[in-house]
Order: C-alpha cells, then structure tokens, then sequence
C-alpha cells in the first residue's frame, strides 16, 4: 500500500471502528458510514477521518462518501447481503480498485467469490485457526494425524 | 411453469393467488414463522419458513428447477443477493429484484440483475393518466349546468385528423371553438381537427365524461 491511502468502511461496529482508527492512525484518510450516529460515536478520539451518517445502500449516501476517488472499500456492517451489495457497487459501478466485504455465512461466499467480489469471513477462519489448534495439540501430544 | 417468490404481505399474497389460478406452482418463501402458517392457511402453495438469501433455504423451496425466482421483500441488499443465489447457484432462468428504492433499480440492472422499480411504474402510470392534463376546465356557467373545456389534441387522440361531422358526439356537446396557430376558427360540420389544435367543448355535466371519452379514447 502507497502512503495516503483514501479508504471507505461501511459499518461503524467492532471490526469497522477498529479498521478505521487504525488505518486512520498510520495516516490514510478514512470515511465511515453507518446508519446509526451512535455507532460513529465509538471511533477513538484521534480518528481523524470523516464520518457519514446514512444507509449504505442507498446510492446518494455511496456518492456523499465520494466512492469513485476510493484506493479501498471495506464493508464490514453485521449484515452479509448489504455487505454484498455495496460491496459489488465499489467494484463494478465505482471501480475502486481494492474492495473486500466480510461475509459471516460462508455458503454465500462461494457465489461471491464466483462474482470476483473478495470476501472474509470470519466464520470460516476462526474455525481454520480452531482446528489447526485442535491438529497442532494433537501433533504436540506426539498424535499424528491418519 | 414453477415459480419461487420471496417476501410477504398483500402484494405476496395477491401475486400467489393470481399465479396459482393461472395454474403455476408456486412456493413462497418467508422469515416471519406467523405469517408463513397464515399464507399456508389462505393459499394451496408450499411455504417456506426461513430465510431467502439461505442457499439452503432455496434449496429446499426447490430452486434447482424452479422457472422464475421473484425477490419481493422490503430489503433492497435481500432481493439482490437472492436474485443473484437463484442465478449462480441454482441456475434459475429467470430471477427477478423488487428495487424498493428507485435508484436501486438501475443499479441492479448493471450488477447483471433484472429489476422493477413499484415508485417507478406507478408514477409513470399517474403520469399517464395525469397527462389528460390536456383537459383543461375553463369555467363552469350557469352555477356549474355548463361546462366550458378546453382541449389540446394529441396526435394520438381519436378524433384527431378527423371532419368534425364524422365525429360521433353525444347529445347536448358542441364544439364552440378551434383554435389553431393562434388563430379562433368557429367550426362547421366539414373543419377537420388537427394534433395541436386547441379545441373549445360545451357539454352538460352529464355528458361531460363521455364527451372527453370520445375526444381523448381515454377509458375504453
């Protein structure tokens, strides 16, 4: 990644915040969205991006947060298919160059992936992490795996 | 022909029960357990409780051979993904998005989705019917036992084109005035009316419907 970064996050929660005040803290300039003003609350004090109070889905919003200048579009909101959707007009109706959405149910991330929208889903990975854990004790305890 | 329609309330309703009288199968998929014993109870369609952009949930409305996939509920991002499930997963021929906002309808469209707008067509329709705004009423004489109207003629009007004798007119209406480029013609049985001429009616609160009817075709 280049120096200054212009990076928009859909969904202000755990992930989303987290993402933006850290990208927000190396110096990139961060735009958030979510529909709920509390939720932009939650960014740390030195957050020095921009914030958008509005539904994501609704195209006037996307344009408010100037999606066609984006290097990066993440969508991380709790829900998969709004995730999917902006996620899809980032790619194809924006062209930002780099978009990721995070996608809790992993049978929809096969079709996702099919579309060339990139996905995360934490579901899938933190069940790799348990089961390489499961494998790795296992391999400690001097039981190989058949 | 099969067809799997996704959402809930009135318009779901009625939908399933005209589908159902043309002969179509149809199952209807639904996340509010409540509703779904409802429409299972007031319609011969299979209802699926759960949600619809589940692949498993399509799976089990039988996506696999379904002909049309109909995304109606009041979440634009849901619509979309099942739409796209349907398409990609199952193979659906025919997979069709309600776009609630009508931004979204074109969106869709390029997302490779085929989409409607409701907000769009039926505020083209009002517009339609609103475009016999070429009735203009003049002023109502004799406490409102007369009606003096003005009409501009559309090319696509009936009488358009036509002599005015062979206009069938009904009773008590007459043609006052025509005006033409401007110009006040005081018409006889053999003025023929033109797209864009401007024509002065006097009818009778009665007939005045009739009388618009016969100009216009609007209504028949």
């Amino acid at each position: 990644m280049s120096n200054n970064l212009y990076i928009v996050i859909v969904g202000c929660g755990r992930l989303g915040s987290h993402l933006a005040n850290q990208l927000s803290h190396v110096g990139h300039s961060v735009v958030v969205i979510d529909r709920d003003e509390a939720a932009l609350n939650g960014l740390s004090s030195d957050f020095s991006g921009f914030r958008v109070e509005g539904d994501a889905t609704q195209m006037a919003v996307l344009k408010e947060a100037k999606l066609k200048r984006a290097d990066a579009f993440f969508a991380t909101t709790h829900e998969d298919n709004v995730n999917l959707m902006v996620a899809q007009i980032a790619r194809k109706i924006f062209n930002v160059p780099h978009v990721l959405a995070r996608v809790f149910d992993p049978r929809r991330q096969q079709v996702f992936d099919r579309l060339g929208i990139e996905t995360i889903c934490p579901t899938s990975v933190a069940a790799e992490m348990f089961l390489l854990a499961v494998a790795s004790g296992r391999a400690a305890q001097g039981d190989v795996q058949p | 022909m099969k067809v799997i329609i996704v959402g809930g309330g009135n318009t779901l309703y009625f939908l399933c029960r005209n589908f159902a009288a043309k002969g179509y199968e149809v199952v209807l998929i639904n996340r509010n357990p409540e509703e779904c014993v409802q429409l299972a109870r007031q319609l011969s369609a299979m209802v699926v409780c759960g949600d619809g952009s589940d692949p498993a949930i399509l799976n089990e409305a039988g996506a696999m051979g379904a002909d049309v996939v109909l995304a109606i509920t009041p979440n634009d991002q849901d619509n979309l993904v099942i739409c796209q499930l349907a398409s990609l997963q199952f193979g659906v021929p025919r997979a069709v998005a309600l776009a609630n906002d009508p931004d979204n309808a074109e969106i869709f469209q390029n997302l490779g989705v085929s989409a409607f707008s409701t907000t769009h067509i039926v505020g083209s329709l009002i517009e339609q019917r609103a475009s016999i705004e070429q009735i203009t009423n003049l002023l109502p004489v004799a406490e409102g036992k007369v009606n003096v109207t003005e009409i501009a003629l559309d090319a696509g009007f009936p009488v358009a084109g036509k002599l005015l004798k062979d206009i069938e007119l009904p009773e008590n209406a007459l043609v006052a005035v025509v005006i033409r480029e401007s110009q006040p013609i005081v018409p006889r049985g053999a003025t023929r009316l033109l797209a864009g001429d401007r024509v002065v009616l006097i009818t009778l609160p009665e007939n005045h419907g009739p009388v618009l009817k016969a100009f216009t075709g609007e209504g028949q």
